[in-house]
C-alpha cells in the first residue's frame, strides 16, 4: 500500500494533476440537483465512448472500399468470433446516443439551463446535436448495402436542390460524378476522423464549461434569471445548500450510466446487428430504399409535403431550425426557468414530439407507397365476385392486371396511396366513375391510353359492384330519367 | 525596457516569423484546396461523359420497354459493382428511343416499369410516370430524366456517366439527342 502511494506521489510531483483533479471532483453543487433528472448528459457521454471503443473495433475488420464493405460485414456477422455483437452494440449505441442526446436537450430546455450563463454550454451542445446526427447518416452509408447505397442517392438529390451551387454540392459530396468507391472513402473519413475529432474538442469544451459555470439548479417557479444578479446568487446557494459533486450525486450519474450500457447490451444481444441488406448493386432495382430510425420522419414529411414546398422545406427549413437553437438562449436568457411556469416552451416541445413521432409511426407503413407486387399477390375479397356476370368478373381481372390494387386496397389488402374502394360504387357514379379512370386526376394517373373501350367498360362494371351489403350504389338520376325518356333504358 | 509604440528587436522577429508560418500555409493550402475540390472540378477527367453502348438496336423489341445495364465509362480500382448502373430503354419504333434513368426525379429511388398499365412506379414515396417519362402523379415535380442517346451501326449508346439529379436535369434536358 505504501509503496502505491509512494508510486503516485512520484507521478503527481511530475503530472501535478491530483489537487485539480481533487477539486473538480469535489466541487459544490446545489443538494437539490443530485436528481434522476440530471443523468442524461452523463449517460450520452459514457454511450459516446461506448461508440468510440466499438468503433475502432469494428475498424480492425471493416475495409472501407465499395468492393469489400458489404463482404467485410457479412464477415464481422458471419465468420469473426463475436463480431456480429460488437456490430450490434455499436448500431444499437447510435440509436441510444441520438436517443439520449434528444432527452438531454429536452430536460436542458425544460429546465432552463440554457439560460444566462449557459448560453456558450447550449450553443456547443447544439453542435454536438448536430455532430451526433451525422454520425448516425455517415454511419449508415459505412453499412453499405443497398439501404446505404439509395439513401446516398436520396442525400444527392436534396443536396443538388441548392441554387446554382446543387451540381458542385452532389460531386463534392459524392467524390465524383456518381455514387462509387470515392464516396465510401470520404464518408469513412467523415465518420472516422472528422467527425469524431471534432465531436471530442467539442465535448471536451462543453464539461469544462459545466464544471466552470456550475450544474444548473433546480428550476423553483418564481425564481427568476437575472444577468446582475444570477451569479452571486448562485455562489450563495452552493455555499448555503451545496454538497460535493463526489460522491453526492454522482452515484445516480453511475447507476444511470450502467443501466443504459446494460439495456443497450441487452438489444444488441436480443436484437442483433442492423443488416447488412443486400449488396450495393445499382443494377438489382428490386429494392425498398428506407432510412435508419432517426430520420424516418423526414421521410415521411417528403412523401407528404407538397411538391411545390419541398425544396423550400428541405433547403431553408434546416437553417432556420438550427439558426432558432442557435438564437434561443439569447432570445430568452433571462426569466422563469422553471417548466410550470413556461407554457410556451412546454408546448413547443410536446408539439414538435407529437409531430416527430406521427411522421416516424407514418413512416413505419407507408401509405403513400404503393404496394409494389399486391396487383399478383393479393386476392380479389370472394364477396365481390359471388354472382358476378362476366363482365364484372372480367373488370375484376382488369383491375388486378392493371395494377390498381397497388394504390387501392380491396379487403384492407392493397395500396393505400389512393382511397380503398370497397365502397367506391356508394361514392362515384357509372359517369364518375369512368371519367376518373380515363382521365385520373387527383394524384392518379389518367388510364385513357392504357385501356381499350371493352376493358374500361369491365372495369367499370366491376367497380360498381364495390358497395357494401344493402347499400345502394350512387346514381345520377337525371341520367335516369333522359335514358327513360329516350327509351334505351328500361 | 521600451516604450509601447516601439517595436523591439524579438517583436519583430515575431511578426516576420508569424508571417512566414502565414506564406508557408498559404502555399500549402493551395495543393489541398485542390486536391480536395478535385471532384468538382475535374473529377475523373471527361471520361465519365464518354458514349456507352447499351447494346444492338436489335434486342429490344418494338413498342416495348426493357431493362438495360451499363457500365460507368470510368472505373476506380475500388469501386466494386457500384459502377454497374441500370435503365429503362424504350423503344418507340424504328430507331426511335427513350433511355431513362432508373432514378426517380423526386429523390432518386429506382423506379419499376409495369408494362400492363403503362406506368413506371417508385417504391419510396409513391411517384408515377407514363410510358414516355412525363410525370403522372405523386411528389415529383418533373418527369424521369432522359440520358442522350444514339444510335451507330445498329448499337444505342448512351451518355450516362453522371448521377442523374435535380440539378443535373437541366443539362441533361438541353441536350437534344443527336438521332432523335
Amino acid at each position: 500500500m505504501r509503496l502505491i502511494s509512494q508510486i503516485g506521489d512520484w507521478f503527481d510531483r511530475r503530472l501535478q494533476l491530483a489537487a485539480p483533479i481533487r477539486e473538480t471532483a469535489e466541487h459544490p453543487v446545489p443538494r437539490n440537483t443530485a436528481s434522476w433528472f440530471y443523468v442524461f448528459g452523463s449517460a450520452a457521454l459514457t454511450v459516446f465512448i461506448l461508440q468510440l471503443v466499438t468503433g475502432i473495433l469494428l475498424a480492425l475488420i471493416y475495409v472501407p472500399s465499395a468492393s469489400e464493405a458489404w463482404s467485410s460485414l457479412q464477415a464481422l456477422n458471419h465468420d469473426v468470433t463475436l463480431g456480429w455483437f460488437i456490430r450490434a452494440l455499436h448500431g444499437w449505441g447510435s440509436n441510444f446516443m441520438v436517443a439520449i442526446v434528444l432527452i438531454h436537450m429536452v430536460q436542458v430546455f425544460l429546465f432552463g439551463a440554457h439560460k444566462f450563463p449557459r448560453e456558450l454550454t447550449w450553443i456547443v451542445g447544439v453542435f454536438l446535436l448536430l455532430m451526433t446526427l451525422g454520425m448516425a447518416f455517415s454511419g449508415q452509408v459505412l453499412r453499405f448495402d443497398q439501404d446505404a447505397y439509395w439513401g446516398l442517392g436520396i442525400g444527392a438529390s436534396i443536396a443538388s436542390r441548392v441554387p446554382i451551387a446543387g451540381s458542385m454540392i452532389v460531386k463534392l459530396m459524392l467524390g465524383g460524378p456518381i455514387i462509387a468507391g470515392a464516396t465510401l472513402s470520404r464518408f469513412f473519413a467523415l465518420h472516422v476522423f472528422v467527425i469524431p475529432g471534432m465531436l471530442i474538442g467539442f465535448v471536451c469544451l462543453h464539461v469544462l464549461m459545466v464544471l466552470k459555470l456550475g450544474i444548473n439548479e433546480w428550476p423553483m417557479p418564481g425564481r427568476v434569471v437575472k444577468r446582475s444578479t444570477y451569479l452571486s446568487q448562485y455562489h450563495e446557494l452552493t455555499k448555503k445548500d451545496g454538497a460535493p459533486f463526489v460522491p453526492y450525486a454522482i452515484w445516480k450519474d453511475l447507476f444511470f450510466a450502467a443501466f443504459i450500457l446494460l439495456a443497450l447490451a441487452a438489444c444488441a444481444l436480443y436484437f442483433g446487428p442492423f443488416g447488412p441488406t443486400g449488396r450495393p448493386d445499382p443494377t438489382i432495382i428490386q429494392t425498398v430504399p428506407k432510412p435508419d430510425y432517426f430520420f424516418l420522419w423526414l421521410y415521411a414529411l417528403l412523401s407528404l409535403l407538397p411538391p411545390s414546398l419541398e425544396t423550400p422545406a428541405l433547403l431553408i427549413g434546416p437553417v432556420v431550425a438550427i439558426i432558432g437553437l442557435l438564437l434561443l438562449p439569447f432570445l430568452s436568457g433571462e426569466g422563469e426557468k422553471s417548466w410550470r411556469r413556461r407554457p410556451i416552451a412546454v408546448l413547443t416541445v410536446l408539439l414538435i414530439a407529437i409531430i416527430l413521432g406521427t411522421f416516424t409511426h407514418l413512416a413505419g407503413y407507408m401509405p403513400w407507397s404503393p404496394h409494389m407486387n399486391a396487383w399478383s399477390g393479393d386476392p380479389v375479397p370472394e364477396r365481390f365476385l359471388h354472382g358476378a356476370t362476366a363482365v364484372q368478373r372480367q373488370g375484376a381481372l382488369v383491375f388486378q392486371v392493371k395494377q390498381c390494387r397497388n394504390c387501392h386496397s380491396l379487403g384492407e389488402l392493397g395500396g393505400q396511396r389512393g382511397p380503398a374502394l370497397d365502397s367506391v360504387a356508394v361514392r362515384l357514379t357509372q359517369d364518375q366513375l369512368i371519367r376518373q379512370v380515363i382521365q385520373g386526376g387527383g394524384n392518379m394517373p389518367a388510364y385513357g391510353k392504357n385501356l381499350s373501350p371493352a376493358e374500361t367498360t369491365a372495369l367499370v362494371a366491376f367497380l360498381e359492384v364495390l358497395h357494401p351489403a344493402g347499400q345502394a350504389p350512387a346514381r345520377d338520376a337525371a341520367r335516369d330519367i333522359v335514358l327513360r325518356e329516350s327509351g334505351t333504358h328500361p | 525596457m521600451s516604450n509601447e509604440n516601439t517595436l523591439s528587436r524579438r517583436g519583430l522577429f515575431m511578426k516576420i516569423g508569424m508571417l512566414f508560418n502565414g506564406l508557408v500555409a498559404a502555399a500549402l493550402a493551395l495543393p489541398i484546396v485542390r486536391f480536395l475540390s478535385s471532384s468538382v472540378t475535374r473529377g475523373r477527367g471527361n471520361a465519365y461523359l464518354s458514349w456507352v453502348p447499351l447494346g444492338r438496336v436489335t434486342e429490344f423489341p418494338e413498342g416495348e420497354t426493357r431493362l438495360a445495364t451499363f457500365q460507368n465509362p470510368y472505373v476506380m480500382p475500388t469501386d466494386g459493382k457500384t459502377v454497374d448502373t441500370a435503365c429503362w430503354v424504350r423503344r418507340i419504333g424504328g430507331d426511335q428511343f427513350q433511355v431513362f434513368a432508373v432514378n426517380c426525379a423526386h429523390l432518386g429511388c429506382p423506379v419499376r416499369w409495369f408494362p400492363q398499365s403503362g406506368l413506371f412506379m417508385c417504391p419510396c414515396h409513391g411517384g408515377a410516370y407514363y410510358r414516355d417519362g412525363s410525370r403522372a402523379s405523386g411528389p415529383p415535380e418533373r418527369g424521369l430524366f432522359e440520358y442522350p442517346h444514339k444510335i451507330e451501326n445498329g448499337l444505342i449508346t448512351i451518355q450516362a456517366g453522371e448521377l442523374p439529379t435535380p440539378a443535373l436535369s437541366a443539362a441533361l434536358d438541353g441536350k437534344q439527342p443527336p438521332c432523335a
